[in-house]
């Protein structure tokens, strides 16, 4: 059907050395296929715009998984529909390449919709090519999602219906509904002129890649008389009749004379700025202090939104600090959103085994559920820290050394209700002695996001360390 | 040099850095996102790729994309997820594509819950995907581990072209401890085979298929004679008290350090017992369990799964000594005691 006769590509190999047989010299597609004419004409493009080397091949699943026969290009041969995710990944990890993906209707509009819409809508700079043959010609011909109403098919034995089925899908009308692809064409493979038209498109979808712009579909209605049962002229003879008028060719999108904007080149940083490594004598390994005289085994419980897990944390960054094994374990995910909270913070001088803490030899309770919970898991002579302006009236157990500490009253009075963790976590130090004044202070600035709030929470430490006062 | 306190998610990522990993891409899941907002908060800066993909499918077959390209790229996720992803992990196994996948497990089957388990031990260790391949499977059961794991497992994907997983609980992935951090010299061999769009590489394939039956034995054999290897040369574990045990406990993951602990405090009350603990889940640290069933009176498996991690160790002991199952699951983690006491009813032990 095409008439022009011209060079073979260089990008398309002379010889098919990945084709399996002796026969390395003519394509695997049947007779009438619009296969070999789309690969032909991407080759062709390919040389034109002298890509061949950057040019990084994706190739389906469907009659052209084997594509990578036939181009001297670099090849990747992905899971069905998964081109234009994989495509992502090439295109991100090495952007110099030159991605096209080469894709059929079922592997693109089926399996893979929900990948090409989301590659088109990131605004991959990448090339898709699109072969719609309303049909899934390499497993035998079952329907396709372009597949259409009324056409008989595998597994539409007795046509397409819109109630069973539905509609075929327009694939270039919908994604141009969204903002970002740059060129969107759907074309025919039926004559001399038409065919014309796909190889400018084809061309044109690969330029907009080489020149930055974005997400580019070349749609291409294909000929398959195999799937369809037809003979090669009767096929083109079907696209006319039969699918031009659901799928109207056509350029649906077209930026190529945008002006693009500038690049701008990122400062980038060092490995050991971003993980704040510092190398040779400045390194900050805390050195080991004197052990403990043992090992805290604390639980720490309150409400959501009182900072228990921020409490704890401190105090962990704070035995790390001092040179101790620590671990902070939280209670995580919708718990802390709303509802009870709590964490497991164990301080040693030994290997730290099991980092949950059953057993506690320290319970902080800062509400009256969390105390009902935990109070009766602590050991004998344990140490007990609650929070007295909200856990009122409650039997304290004589076997526990128990503190009450009224946090939150304090934390009022020192202007702020939230931080009664701190005050709470001031008694602890107040009690124990086990981190001094800086120590803590030091934890807490590593760990306080807003800045502005330290002076708060270093008056809610001095209170709480005050406040530190044995009740049995 | 310099030692933080931080979570196992967050130490992966500083890991992956060290390990020079170039694109994370992923997708939301608790308890593993935060290995994912670590990835978008230092990758850009660093001229790194982070994208959150529009599913675990798709960021599965970006790490695909990108490996294939020769950089060290990876994503994690949690069981859900890990299910999804099923399909780019064989398709990178056939395809011989070094990739680092972490499995931050959560309670299952289908939506479960949050809470750690290890009921992805099957689909992790044993495949989980189609075909006949093998993910490296690294377990570890501490931050510091996350972040030196993560490297050897960059490492160990590029030496074998194979899939590495990290496997850990959502205990080992929330848990904040200390990590040190150092610029370390990283094994990074060259990628002749990848696809890097240059005149280089020009011509080179990566892909899985093979259409006939006599060219896909040989890649199946190919493959094989490869886990061997791994098999020979990548077995890790570690082993505690075990000298003159009469019983040892084996675990993984957050349930070793358990063991840890219960092993000391079994000892208090003179109870001869140790623990192995296998860093890598594959290969299966085999021999040492082998050897030791020559001594010991018995086994104790440890898991957080109905009987997973138990069916590798009685291939191992071979039916020489018992094999004993301790679990909970759906987010029930045993304390230290609870794995004593079960020793104290041992036969013969009071």
């Amino acid at each position: 059907m095409d008439m022009v006769v011209k060079e073979k590509a260089k990008s398309i190999l002379d010889q098919y050395k990945y084709k399996p047989g002796p026969d390395k010299e003519s394509t695997h597609y049947c007779p009438g296929c619009g296969h070999g004419n789309v690969h032909k004409m991407i080759g062709e493009a390919v040389d034109e715009l002298g890509v061949a080397d950057r040019a990084v091949l994706m190739s389906p699943v469907g009659c052209s998984v084997f594509a990578y026969y036939y181009f001297n290009m670099g090849h990747i041969q992905v899971a069905h529909g998964r081109a234009p995710a994989a495509a992502t990944g090439v295109k991100r990890a090495q952007p110099h390449t030159i991605v096209m993906s080469y894709q059929g209707d079922g592997d693109l509009a089926a399996i893979g919709g929900n990948n090409i819409l989301q590659a088109a809508n990131r605004g991959e700079n990448m090339t898709v090519f699109f072969i719609n043959n309303a049909i899934y010609g390499m497993t035998g011909g079952q329907m396709a999602p372009t597949t259409l109403l009324g056409q008989r098919t595998s597994t539409t034995p007795r046509g397409r219906t819109r109630a069973n089925e539905g509609f075929p899908i327009r694939v270039c009308e919908l994604l141009a509904s969204l903002e970002a692809p740059v060129y969107l064409e759907r074309v025919a493979l039926i004559d001399p002129k038409t065919t014309a038209k796909a190889r400018k498109a084809i061309k044109k979808a690969i330029q907009m890649q080489v020149e930055g712009r974005g997400f580019s579909l070349v749609e291409i209605l294909s000929p398959c008389p195999t799937g369809w049962k037809l003979s090669p002229p009767d096929s083109r003879e079907w696209i006319t009749k039969n699918m031009l008028p659901v799928f109207p060719l056509g350029v649906y999108r077209d930026r190529s004379k945008e002006e693009l904007p500038p690049v701008e080149e990122p400062k980038l940083e060092t490995v050991a700025e971003a993980l704040g490594i510092q190398t040779g004598e400045a390194a900050t390994i805390p050195k080991p202090s004197a052990p403990l005289r043992e090992t805290v085994r604390m639980k720490v419980a309150g409400f959501g939104g009182q900072g228990i897990l921020f409490l704890g944390e401190v105090l962990a960054e704070a035995g790390m600090q001092a040179g101790h094994r620590v671990t902070w374990l939280p209670s995580y995910g919708p718990e802390m959103r709303g509802g009870t909270a709590n964490c497991h913070v164990v301080i040693s001088s030994e290997r730290i085994g099991s980092p949950t803490v059953s057993l506690p030899n320290v319970l902080v309770a800062m509400n009256r559920p969390s105390y009902e919970r935990f109070v009766n898991d602590v050991i004998d002579n344990g140490m007990l820290l609650y929070d007295s302006s909200l856990i009122e009236g409650v039997p304290v157990p004589e076997r526990l050394r128990s503190y009450a500490i009224p946090a939150t009253q304090i934390a009022d009075s020192i202007g702020n209700t939230r931080v009664a963790n701190v005050v709470m976590l001031g008694a602890y130090l107040g009690i124990t002695g086990i981190f001094d004044r800086e120590q803590a202070l030091n934890a807490l600035r590593l760990h306080i996001r807003r800045t502005q709030l330290l002076d708060l929470n270093e008056k809610a430490l001095d209170a709480g360390m005050k406040a530190a006062s044995p009740k049995k | 040099m310099a030692r933080k306190l931080m979570k196992g998610n967050k130490a992966v990522i500083m890991g992956a850095i060290l390990a020079d990993c170039r694109a994370y891409f992923g997708y939301p899941i608790t308890p593993a996102s935060e290995i994912a907002e670590t990835a978008a908060l230092y990758f850009p800066p660093l001229g790194r790729t982070f994208l959150q993909a529009e599913s675990e499918v798709a960021a599965i077959n970006m790490v695909y994309g990108a490996a294939a390209t020769g950089v060290r790229a990876m994503t994690a996720s949690s069981g859900p997820g890990i299910s999804l992803k099923q399909e780019g992990i064989s398709y990178s196994a056939g395809a011989e594509l070094p990739i680092v996948v972490v499995d931050i497990v959560r309670g299952g089957p289908g939506l479960g819950n949050i809470a750690p388990e290890q009921g992805d031990y099957f689909q992790v260790v044993k495949g989980g995907g189609h075909g006949n391949y093998r993910n490296i499977v690294l377990s570890p059961n501490c931050a510091q581990e996350m972040c030196d794991l993560t490297i050897l497992a960059f490492e160990l994907a590029d030496k074998y072209r194979n899939p590495a997983v990290i496997l850990a609980d959502g205990y080992i992935g929330q848990m904040m401890e200390p990590v040190d951090l150092s610029i370390r010299e990283i094994w990074k061999p060259e990628k002749p085979w990848a696809v890097d769009g240059t005149s280089r590489t020009q011509g080179n394939l990566v892909s899985s298929i093979h259409l006939s039956a006599e060219e896909l034995e040989v890649h199946v054999e190919h493959l094989f004679k490869k886990y061997q290897t791994v098999q020979a040369n990548e077995v890790r574990y570690e082993e505690y008290r075990t000298e003159d045990a009469d019983v040892i406990l084996i675990g993984y993951g957050v349930v070793s350090r358990i063991v840890l602990s219960a092993v000391d405090a079994a000892r208090k009350k003179g109870v001869r017992v140790g623990m192995i603990r296998p860093i890598t889940l594959w290969p299966f640290p085999t021999d040492i369990i082998r050897k030791r069933a020559e001594s010991v009176e018995e086994f104790i498996v440890a898991e957080l799964s109905t009987g997973q991690l138990i069916e590798d160790v009685r291939l191992a002991v071979e039916g020489r000594k018992p094999v004993r199952l301790f679990r909970r699951t759906g987010g029930m983690v045993p304390s230290a005691e609870e794995i004593v006491s079960i020793l104290e009813v041992r036969e013969g032990v009071a």
